[in-house]
């Protein structure tokens, strides 16, 4: 229990830190206090308590209904293109920060998933949402966007590939966080 | 968002009508590795709205502007690794950088990078990919996002 702890001692003592700030600046009615939590904090605080929640959700749902032959046979050992393909259309129709896509990796690795297919997943979940390319189709332009696509793709495919490659012959694991 | 509280709520309602005892033991699980990751999360908020809030747009123009050069395209891409600033944001703050004048390579750089490369949740990658290939997956993916910037910004420059 005591190890346990001591993981989070940083965590912790920032999350004291910051509730004595916050804490401070209403009493004394400091101003950049009280806007440094009320926007910035908030609207950051918002955002993960409505999609992780329900991430979590869905991987313990994912996890007592979804047989593992099935997760192995799709998007395991072998799957080859079909899998990648799978796994592209799995990311990129999430919404959310990058860190919700961790659990989801988790969870299908216990099931199976091969690496290479996880990498892939993490990947296009950070670079290429759909829910994010239409803010950025919208703020950037259509060109941007599809530029951005054509070559985070292969370059995602590649990296996947050359970490699966570099793990292959190792006792390597995703955890969770215990 | 909206759609994930409406596919999550089926789920769920469907899971529950299916088998009310692994429905439970599936929240149960779920909701146990929510509490675990919570005190990190709550910590990168932390430290990531702060220094948001103490950085000022001004401040980017100045760095990524024409006048900055090669500068501008190094500190794009060392701000955007750093940072994590949801979509929400970070499109409108690239749309105001492109109005003020700042080139579509910097953007472009500062966009994969901000997208690809997580350089503050590093601890919360590293609780579930370990520390050593969460820090390999981010370096290839530095280079990958420098790669993908680059090219982009030689064709925004010929076009």
């Amino acid at each position: 229990m005591n190890t346990q702890l001591r993981k989070y001692t940083f965590d912790f003592t920032a999350i004291f830190l910051f509730a004595g700030f916050i804490g401070v600046s209403y009493l004394v009615n400091w101003s950049v206090g009280e806007q440094l939590f009320e926007t910035t904090f908030w609207r950051f605080m918002k955002e993960m308590l409505m999609i992780l929640p329900c991430m979590f959700i869905l991987v313990g749902l994912f996890d007592v209904w979804v047989p593992r032959d099935k997760i192995e046979k799709h998007v395991g050992k072998g799957s080859g293109v079909k899998g990648i393909t799978l796994m592209i259309l799995l990311a990129v129709t999430q919404v959310g920060p990058l860190y919700a896509a961790f659990p989801v990796a988790h969870i299908l690795w216990k099931k199976g998933c091969s690496l290479r297919n996880i990498f892939v997943y993490v990947g296009m979940f950070s670079a290429a949402k759909i829910p994010m390319l239409t803010f950025e189709i919208g703020f950037l332009g259509l060109k941007f966007s599809i530029l951005r696509l054509i070559l985070t793709i292969p370059v995602f495919i590649l990296i996947a590939v050359l970490m699966a490659r570099r793990l292959r012959n190792t006792s390597y694991e995703i955890t969770s966080p215990e | 968002m909206t759609i994930l509280f409406i596919i999550t709520g089926i789920v769920v309602y469907l899971s529950f009508i299916a088998n009310k005892q692994k429905t439970r033991d599936g929240l149960k699980k779920g909701g146990m590795q929510f509490l675990k990751l919570l005190p990190t999360l709550l910590s990168v908020i932390i430290l990531v709205s702060t220094a948001m809030f103490f950085i000022p747009d001004e401040m980017l123009i100045k760095y990524f502007g024409e006048k900055a050069g090669v500068t501008g395209y190094v500190s794009a891409a060392l701000v955007g690794s750093v940072s994590l600033i949801p979509g929400f944001i970070s499109y409108p703050l690239a749309g105001m950088l492109v109005d003020s004048g700042v080139g579509y390579g910097v953007i472009a750089l500062f966009i994969t990078t901000l997208k690809m490369v997580g350089v503050v949740t590093i601890p919360l990658e590293a609780r579930y990919f370990g520390m050593k290939v969460t820090l390999q997956r981010n370096g290839l993916s530095f280079i990958g996002a420098i790669v993908i910037g680059s090219i982009m910004a030689i064709v925004f420059a010929m076009t």
